[in-house]
Order: C-alpha cells, then structure tokens, then sequence
C-alpha cells in the first residue's frame, strides 16, 4: 500500500513507524526539524509541506495513493486535508479528530461520507472509552465496543466465588438487553441453552448495552466492579474527563468529576445529570480527605496538565484511592507516572495511533474482535435486503445457519433492540453476532 | 410626568377586543331570540361593547406595542372584558348578580374561572337561560385566555404576540409549538375547542343511553363551557351533586384533562403520545392526584368525623361512593375547577383541610388551572433536594433538573419569588377579608376567611364554611367583593404582570 500521513507528531511518527516494514509509506508535516528527525529516525519518505496543500499532496503521491492518514494536532487541517486528497483520487481518507462534534455529524451522514473522510477517529472520546474500560468493568478479561459504543462484547471469568457459579443460563439471564453468546469450557466454544449448567472457571461472553454488561459485571463479581456512588472519582472537566463520565453514566455508574473553573463546572453539571459535580481545587487535600476519595476504587486524573495530574494521582494514591487513572499528554512521561505509583498512564496519542494502526490493519472487516485465540467471532454486519437473517423472526433464521451462531444484539437507527426469538430484523440494522470459528464461512457468506 | 408607557396604544388595543366581545355575546343572544327571553338584555350588552370598543380603539390609530406596553394592555384586557361582561346582569336586573358590584364580582369570576359566585337563586326560575348561558360562557372564553384568542384572531397582535401570551398564560413561559405565534394560539384553541366538543358529545351521549336523567343538551353544553377552562360555574344550583354518578365519573377525566399542559396534547396529536409519560409535571400532577385522592377516600370510607348528609346518604363504608367523591373532589379542587359532587361542608375536618391545602396546588403550567401550579412545587421540592445535598457537599455543583433540562438559576428564583409573593398575598388578604368582615359585623370562622382568599386568588371558586360549595360570596360586605374582584384578576394573570403596573418604576424611565 502506498500511504500517506499527513503530521509527523506522536500519533502520525508511531503509526509510521508501526506501518513503514509492510508498506510504502510518505510522511508529510509543516515542520522541517520534524522532517529531517524522521528521514533518519523511520524508513519512510518525509516531505515538509502543508497537507491541505494539492501541491504538497501530488508531491506525495497522492494520486496514486492507496491511504491518506491525516493526523496533526488540529482538526480543521486534518479534515480539509481529507477533503483535498478525494479531489484528486479516491484514496481511503482516516482522520483524526478531537472534537467530538465532528465525529457525531460524521457518523450522522449517509453512508459516513461527511468531509471526504471514510473513517474517524476521535482522540478525546477514544481516550476516555479507554479509561472507562479500564476502570469500568475490571472483572472482564475483554472488551470491545461495537455499533459506535452502543453494543459490548465482555468476557468475563467465572469465578469460585462468583454467584454465577452453579447457575442455568436461564437464572442467570436477568437482565433486559444482554444476550448470553457463548460458554467457554477448558477451550470449547459451547453456544449455551436456557438449561446449560454455568460452572466456575468457564468464561461467558456476553453481548447487550453497555449498561447491561456492567450491571452483569457487577453481579459476576460484586467484590470487583465499582457501583456505589463514591466508588469513582474524575478529576478535571477537560472534555476527556467529560466524555469519561458521560460514558460511566451510560453504564449506570455515578462518578464524582472535580472541576475548579465555576462556569466549566457549571456547564458539566447541566450535560451529566447523573454526576455529581463539585467545584473546587482538585489539588486541595483537604477537599479530598473530606470528600473521602480515599475510598474511592478510582481516580481518573483528567486535567489539562501533565504535571497536575501527576500531582492528583499522587495526593490520591496517598489518601488511599485504590486505583488511579492519569492522563498523560506527553508519551515519555508515562514510564515515570507508572513509577511512581500511579496505577495507569493513559496517553490520547498512543491510544489514537493503536486504534488507526488496528483500522488499517483491519480494514475491510466491519468490526470485528476475535475471541480465545480465534475460536470465535463477534462480527459486526450491517445487514442488507439479501441477507438470510432480514424479514422475519430470528428463530426461524437461526434455524437455517450452523448452530454457532447466535445473535448478541442489534441496533436500528443508533438505537438499541433487544435480539429475541421472534424479532425481525430489518434491512439496514447493524447486527453484532458471536461465531463459533468453524461456522464463520458459511455464515459470512449467508449474511 | 412624563410617562414612558405608551397607554395609548395599549388601551386602543384593548378596545379592539372589547370590540369583539360583542361577537362572543351573539351566542347568548341567539339562545335569546330562540327561548323568548333575554333579547333586548343582549342587544345592549352588544351595543355597549361594540361602543365602548370602538371608542377605545380611537385612542390611538395605529398601536405600537412593546413590552411594557404589552404588560398593560393584557392586564387591561382583562379589568375591560370583565367591566362589559357584567353588563347583562346589570341590565337584566334580576336578582342579587344585578346589583353593579355583585354583577363585577360575577363577572371577573367568570372570566378568570374563579367560579365563585354571587348568585342568589342559580337556576331559570329567575335567570334567563341565555343569561345563564353568558355566564357559562364567560370562563370558556378565559379559559384558554382573552389574550391568546386574541392574538388568534387579530393581525396586529401578531409582533409581539409571544409577550402578550406570556403575561397571560399560567404557568412559568410559554412553549411556542409552531414557529407562528399566532399559529400556535389557533392551535391551542383548536384543541381546546376540540376536547370541549367531545365532553359535550359524551354528556349528550350519556343522556341518550339513559344514564344521565338530567344532562339535557343544554347542560351538557353548559358543562362543557365550563369544565374544560376549569370553572366550575354549573347551571345547577347543586353543581355536580344535581347529576348521576356516571356523569360524575366522566367529568373526572375531563377535569384531569382541563389541568394538563396543553402542549402534550399537541404533541399527542402529532402522534408523540408519549410525551404524556415523559413530562415530569405531568407524572407529578397524576401522582399527586392520586395520592390525595387516596388519603381523601379513606378519611371518607372511615367516615372520619362525618355528618349526616340527607341529600346523598352516608358515604362511610360505601367504597363507590367514597372513592367517587373523594377522586371527584380532589381533582376538582387541585386543578382549580370548583365543581362540587356534594356538599364537602359536610366531611370531617381532616378531610377539610386536605382539601384546604389543594387550594394551593393548582394545575399545571400551560393548562387552563390557576393557583400556584404543580410545576413550581415540583422545581421548589428538587431545589429542597439539592440544599440538602448541598449542605453535606458545600462544593457540589447541581443544578435543578426538569425533564433533563436544567433549570436557569434565575428562573428557579423567579419561581421561589412568584410562590412567596403568592403566600405573603394570600396572609395579608385573609386579614384584610377578616377585618372588613368584622367591621360591617359579619362573623367569620378562620378557616372560611383563608379559604375564601385561596379560593378567589387561586381561581379555584368554592371554600368552606359560607363559601361552601353550596353558599355563595353573597354575605361579604362590597368592599370585600371588590378586593376579591383584585385578588381573582391578578390571580389569573399570576400576580407579577399586574403588580409590576402599581410600580413607580414601569411608569417611568
């Protein structure tokens, strides 16, 4: 492939880096320092020049172009230079966004074509959907999101102790959108029955909203999975620590956010109703003690500034916050955030550059994520008027595909549907469905 | 002095709708010619609005209405139209109603629907029916507000037609439903004249399957008329009480209906029915209704200090009876109607001041109910919330939430000022009541002073004691009436845009 990336920072030198062994790849960026650094540093071609310049883009190659990543700091330029590069040709366009306005009326218009960009990628709502995973649902051993985050795939472990243990499905099944997809019995893929026996140590893989899973996370291992109010606290109303409450919210979790600026705090009690905002100096200890974030599981340190948030983590981990979260602008430093005790360092750029690098490599799959070294699949579909599952109940369609097969959920118009026995699935709803690995072919064939 | 209110222009416009109140009087006036009695009482009654209109309207030529101006003409409108109502009791002297100030008394009442009244005999003995008709009809037209009808209909209001409706309306704001104003006050008298049709069709219809002895079609329409603006005035001397128990329970709902925002059912006829369950003030409203018509229905069923009551019988022990009654009344008394089922002077005294203090409730906002309005109390009892949240968390940032919006600060202050304002009215009017009772020697129990304020202020109609649902305002001495007169107008304007005309500041700079 050839491809071009369009910024030479931390997100466009890492993908580079990660592509530049398999493919022909051209780094374009204002900055000449940058430029040279590259052409030493990465076997790739780095030109210095404006990426929503045509010149600078025909100098790259753009017409024969198989991919253009456009991935500087700044969103305008990222979605003019996609916008410029479809002029010429039609190169699959990625870009990169932080506003996250951008990415709703991106996923808003027909077919995704807003912008001349065929995939975007949001680094503020990325981040925070990687903090959430990693503080939302610590029982599970996998997540993955499908349908824009309206549907979760979890994998969760069963433990000894777990109330799970020992149940049927049917018992188990108390919860209004989850479906359970599959048992996982000393590496067997079973598709369970109403009947089927939950034993400990199998691992279930779950599908439904992501409130459901969390609510399934929590009956799984009550002891793990944070559900009282005071069990989370966001530190900065950044639109990272934003997006993260608004997606714990979405879980039904109840996070605290400390933001200092009163009219930011203002605004983000308005848009999170089920977050309790406060205003204050995050680095006051005092507050903190009084407001027992020493009891928190965890502290999700979102402010604008590295050195702050290594401060927060700190003040927190010391309180006796179990688990802290910091946001590091700045790649290099998370090693010494780690260091120092702060449990996870999550870095926007990395984040963004690992979900572009895993689109590429992924690229004309839906969505997709492999489950126990490939023994399954949860495929996301959107289905089409020939597909075997459309226009009547899926009951009777699953009667017709190998018996690996279940339907995990689906959502119609960015709306979540329960899949049931006698649900019909209309032409142009997404599908997320489990596949055992033997009957992926037959069923990639018939949908 | 120099004024910078143009009272001109406001008061030229009200003498435009003055003006077409002759138009509203052509339907007495028919019942007139039809029945034979009443003709030359309606013809004048026109002729006086049609004179006094026109004359107005030549104080200015070409009104320009602003804001201030916008905040008269509406209070005007209102003192105006209820001035020329009261012309065709006056001049068809009949009775105690055609004395001037008992005329004005039961005029204002009708339009704002107070339903309080001052009429001795109610009934055709001495009225005419199309007297009695007008006086129905009056609280049909101040039901979805004069001024809304107004800007229906009339061209000039249609620039600054969102103001004028919002001085008027009950309720904090309005909802514009269209992009139109005047499109959106047609709409809601298009409902409003739809839901009234189908209450008369059913009491019609209620008649004709024999359930109904008494609902003949001219009831069924003068219950119409008056149910859907919550009145309460009824032909019948015995309001409700006068009729089957099924009439009772179909009049229930309509009620209910009558105290709903009318933007739901707007938004129910553009097919999003479930707007119904989405509005918090509306899952409140029923809440509260079913709430104290459960507590009312047992202190009933228990017989709790009851007298004997000989025109229906004991309620006690008789689960329709007491449910019926007590569902009847409440529903009446929080949405400001002021129908009566029976005569509730009768119930024990827990029962009483339930009912007291559903005096102040009132209807929801948008709806045709007076009062407070159910969706103060609601913004007043999440702001108690939040102050107790508050004072734990001194630092936490919440603002008051309704139906996932949050709430301006401002506004939520605005709604604490409107509630204080109406409790400080309500106190300092019970003891002007009291004391002009007492100086023509008139004995008053307190519970009937209080009552008879938060019934008149709160457009609610009946009280306890002398103003009991089967009484009247008759005793009260005319100063009283004429302060009542005040306390009803403002009332129904919901205070602020009358009060804020007694400021030196609106007449000046």
């Amino acid at each position: 492939m050839h491809v071009i990336i369009i910024g030479a920072g931390e997100v466009g030198s890492s993908i580079a880096a990660s592509l530049a062994d398999a493919h022909e790849v051209v780094v374009v960026d204002v900055d000449g320092e940058r430029v040279d650094a590259l052409t030493y540093s990465l076997d790739v071609l780095a030109i210095e020049g404006d990426g929503t310049s045509l010149a600078t883009l025909r100098e790259a190659g753009v017409e024969r172009a198989d991919m253009i990543i456009a991935s500087t700091n700044d969103d305008e330029t990222n979605l003019v230079a996609c916008g410029t590069a479809k002029t010429v040709d039609d190169p699959f366009t990625i870009a990169r966004v932080k506003n996250v306005d951008y990415l709703e009326t991106w996923q808003h218009a027909e077919n995704r074509q807003a912008f001349g960009v065929d995939f975007m990628v949001c680094t503020n709502l990325l981040t925070a959907e990687d903090i959430v995973r990693v503080i939302g649902l610590p029982a599970a051993r996998d997540v993955d999101p499908f349908a824009g985050g309206r549907v979760q795939m979890a994998e969760f472990e069963v433990g000894t102790e777990s109330p799970l243990a020992d149940q049927t499905v049917r018992e188990a099944d108390r919860f209004d959108s989850l479906t359970f997809a599959a048992l996982i019995r000393n590496g067997d893929v079973e598709i369970p029955g109403g009947e089927t026996v939950i034993r400990a140590d199998d691992k279930v893989v779950v599908i439904g909203s992501p409130g459901s899973v969390q609510a399934f996370a929590r009956e799984i291992a009550p002891g793990e999975t944070p559900s009282r109010n005071e069990d989370l606290v966001i530190i900065g109303g950044s639109e990272i620590g934003y997006h993260t409450a608004r997606l714990l919210e979405e879980r039904g979790l109840h996070p605290r956010l400390v933001e200092q600026d009163p009219e930011r705090a203002r605004t983000l009690a308005e848009e999170l109703p089920d977050t309790v905002v406060m205003e204050n100096d995050p680095t006051d200890a005092e507050f903190l003690a009084r407001e027992h974030v020493d009891e928190a599981d965890a502290v999700v340190a979102a402010l604008d500034s590295d050195e702050r948030n290594l401060l927060v983590s700190v003040l927190a981990k010391q309180l006796g916050a179990r688990r802290t979260v910091a946001v590091v602008e700045s790649g290099e430093y998370v090693d010494v955030f780690e260091t120092v005790g702060v449990d996870v360092g999550v870095n926007p750029r990395e984040v963004t550059a690992e979900e572009i690098t895993r689109f590429t490599r992924e690229l004309h799959t839906e969505n997709v994520a492999l489950i126990e070294n490939d023994r399954a699949e949860v495929l996301e579909v959107e289905v089409d008027a020939d597909s075997i599952l459309v226009g009547r109940p899926i009951s009777e369609a699953v009667a017709d595909l190998p018996e690996e097969f279940v339907v995990g959920a689906i959502t119609r118009d960015e709306e979540f549907v329960v899949p049931r026995g006698d649900t019909v699935i209309e032409p142009g709803d997404h599908v997320v469905a489990f596949v055992g690995r033997d009957a992926l072919e037959v069923v990639s064939e018939r949908l | 002095m120099n004024l910078r209110v143009d009272w001109r222009a406001s008061t030229s416009l009200v003498g435009t709708v003055v003006k077409w109140l002759a138009v509203a009087m052509a339907f007495p006036f028919a019942l007139a010619v039809f029945y034979g009695d009443g003709v030359t009482t309606f013809a004048a009654s026109m002729a006086l609005a049609v004179g006094v209109g026109w004359g107005l309207e030549r104080l200015d030529d070409d009104p320009d209405l602003g804001a201030r101006e916008g905040f008269l003409m509406v209070a005007l409108t209102w003192l105006a139209v209820s001035i020329i109502g009261a012309a065709p009791y006056v001049i068809a002297g009949e009775g105690t109603v055609g004395q001037p100030v008992n005329a004005l008394f039961e005029s204002m009442s009708g339009f704002t629907t107070t339903g309080a009244t001052v009429m001795g005999n109610i009934g055709f003995e001495k009225h005419s029916r199309a007297l009695m008709m007008w006086r129905q009809q009056t609280q049909w037209l101040g039901g979805m507000g004069i001024v809304v009808l107004a800007v229906a209909i009339l061209p000039e209001l249609t620039v600054g037609g969102a103001q004028l409706m919002d001085a008027e309306a009950p309720g904090p704001g309005i909802t514009k439903l269209t992009p139109r104003i005047a499109e959106t006050a047609r709409a809601l008298w298009k409902l409003y004249i739809a839901i009234t049709a189908l209450e008369v069709v059913l009491l019609f219809g209620l008649h004709l399957s024999g359930v109904a002895p008494n609902m003949t079609p001219y009831q069924a329409v003068a219950h119409g008329l008056t149910t859907m603006p919550t009145g309460g005035f009824s032909p019948a001397a015995r309001s409700i009480e006068y009729f089957s128990a099924a009439v009772q329970w179909l009049i229930i709902p309509f009620m209910v209906a009558a105290g709903t925002n009318f933007a739901l059912f707007w938004h129910a006829f553009n097919g999003e029915i479930e707007a119904f369950g989405e509005d918090n003030e509306f899952r409140f409203y029923v809440g509260v209704l079913a709430v104290f018509s459960a507590i009312v229905a047992v202190l009933l069923f228990t017989g709790e200090g009851m007298a004997e009551t000989p025109t229906i019988g004991p309620l006690a022990g008789n689960l329709e009876k007491s449910v019926r009654h007590a569902v009847f009344q409440v529903v009446s008394l929080v949405t400001t109607t002021g129908y009566a089922s029976m005569d509730f002077n009768t119930w024990g005294s827990p029962a009483q001041y339930v009912l007291f203090v559903i005096l102040f409730v009132g209807g929801s906002a948008g709806s045709t109910g007076g009062a407070v309005k159910i969706v103060r109390w609601l913004v007043i009892l999440r702001s108690v919330k939040r102050e107790l949240f508050t004072t734990v968390h001194p630092e936490a940032v919440r603002p008051v939430r309704l139906g996932g919006r949050a709430l301006d600060e401002r506004a939520v202050r605005g709604i604490y000022a409107f509630t204080l304002l109406y409790l400080l009215i309500f106190f300092a009017a019970t003891m002007l009541v009291y004391f002009d009772a007492a100086r023509v020697g008139l004995d008053l129990v307190a519970l009937d002073a209080m009552s008879a304020v938060a019934a008149t202020l709160g457009n609610v109609g009946p009280g306890f004691g002398i103003v009991g649902p089967m009484n009247s305002y008759i005793p009260f001495p005319s100063t009283t009436k004429l302060f009542m007169v005040f306390l009803m107008w403002i009332g129904r304007l919901e205070i602020l845009p009358v009060l804020v005309l007694l400021t030196p500041a609106y007449w000046r700079s």
